[in-house]
């Protein structure tokens, strides 16, 4: 219940460029009540931020075309966004995990993404989130 | 009884995926988010891997036939289907992604050659299973939640 009811308040972003990683994310958010919207790379989710949209949470993929997800993470913090960004990606290498975060990433998961995963990153944006275990 | 022997039958197949190791618990997360509202959520993300993988793999067979092999775009492709592997939990394709990946960090084109190949019969194979599955299921009614393998 304490999950959905904050999962609830949330709103999210997904950016990815993938059509089954879109699918799969947004359905991991909506389990848990979080509305969402995609975009397909880093240009349109920098869009959509200059028309004004705010997300609490961003899910951001790193390889997209026109703008990858750290370019993108980087010019949504030199706009001044504070959003919670979470970098999802299936890339490996801890110097590319690396340069990820300091593009200005709150956390990193691995894809896919999960149910864990998810609940670890609402975790992180509220400490009196618990899940309950199905 | 026929409703009964057909879950069993459905059961039956699910179990084997993961025995033979064609899945991983991903495929288990994935069932997980089906619901009455998503009552085809899982066969929805299948059926886009199927359409991911065909345009991957024509990509690869075609970058394949070049002399010089260009290792980083086959490498690049490689990371975009083993990404999709994963996300539906696709194991035994993923793991030759893997190698096929490891082939191309090692220049060795023959390798490369010779893993693809497995690759295709994998995912030939996984599709095949995963087809009857999803066409039982169907035949079966609503699908069974949350099998956990042992």
């Amino acid at each position: 219940m304490a999950r959905r009811n904050f999962g609830t308040q949330v709103t999210a972003l997904v950016v990815d460029d993938n059509a089954l990683n879109q699918k799969i994310h947004q359905r991991l958010l909506e389990s848990v009540g979080v509305r969402n919207e995609v975009v397909t790379n880093g240009k349109e989710a920098v869009d959509i931020h200059c028309h004004g949209k705010r997300f609490d949470l961003i899910l951001m993929d790193m390889d997209m075309p026109i703008m990858n997800g750290i370019q993108a993470t980087k010019e949504l913090r030199s706009m001044g966004i504070g959003s919670m960004i979470v970098g999802v990606s299936s890339r490996c290498p801890e110097t590319e995990i690396r340069k990820f975060m300091e593009s200005g990433l709150n956390d990193y998961h691995e894809k896919p993404l999960n149910t864990a995963k998810l609940n670890s990153i609402l975790h992180k944006m509220n400490p009196n989130f618990t899940s309950n275990n199905k | 009884m026929d409703k009964i022997h057909s879950h069993r039958q459905v059961a039956a197949i699910k179990h084997s995926l993961f025995d033979q190791g064609y899945l991983d618990e991903q495929f288990i997360q994935l069932e997980e988010l089906q619901d009455d509202a998503n009552p085809n959520f899982v066969e929805e993300i299948v059926t886009l891997y199927y359409r991911d993988s065909s345009r991957l793999i024509s990509n690869l067979d075609h970058t394949l036939e070049r002399n010089p092999l260009d290792f980083n775009k086959l490498d690049t492709l490689m990371h975009q289907f083993k990404g999709s592997s994963s996300s539906i939990g696709a194991k035994r394709v993923k793991a030759e992604c893997t190698l096929f990946r490891e082939y191309c960090r090692a220049r060795n084109g023959e390798g490369c050659r010779r893993s693809f190949q497995q690759m295709k019969k994998e995912y030939a194979t996984l599709r095949k299973k995963l087809e009857t599955y999803f066409q039982l299921a169907r035949q079966a009614g609503p699908l069974e939640t949350a099998y956990r393998p042992k």
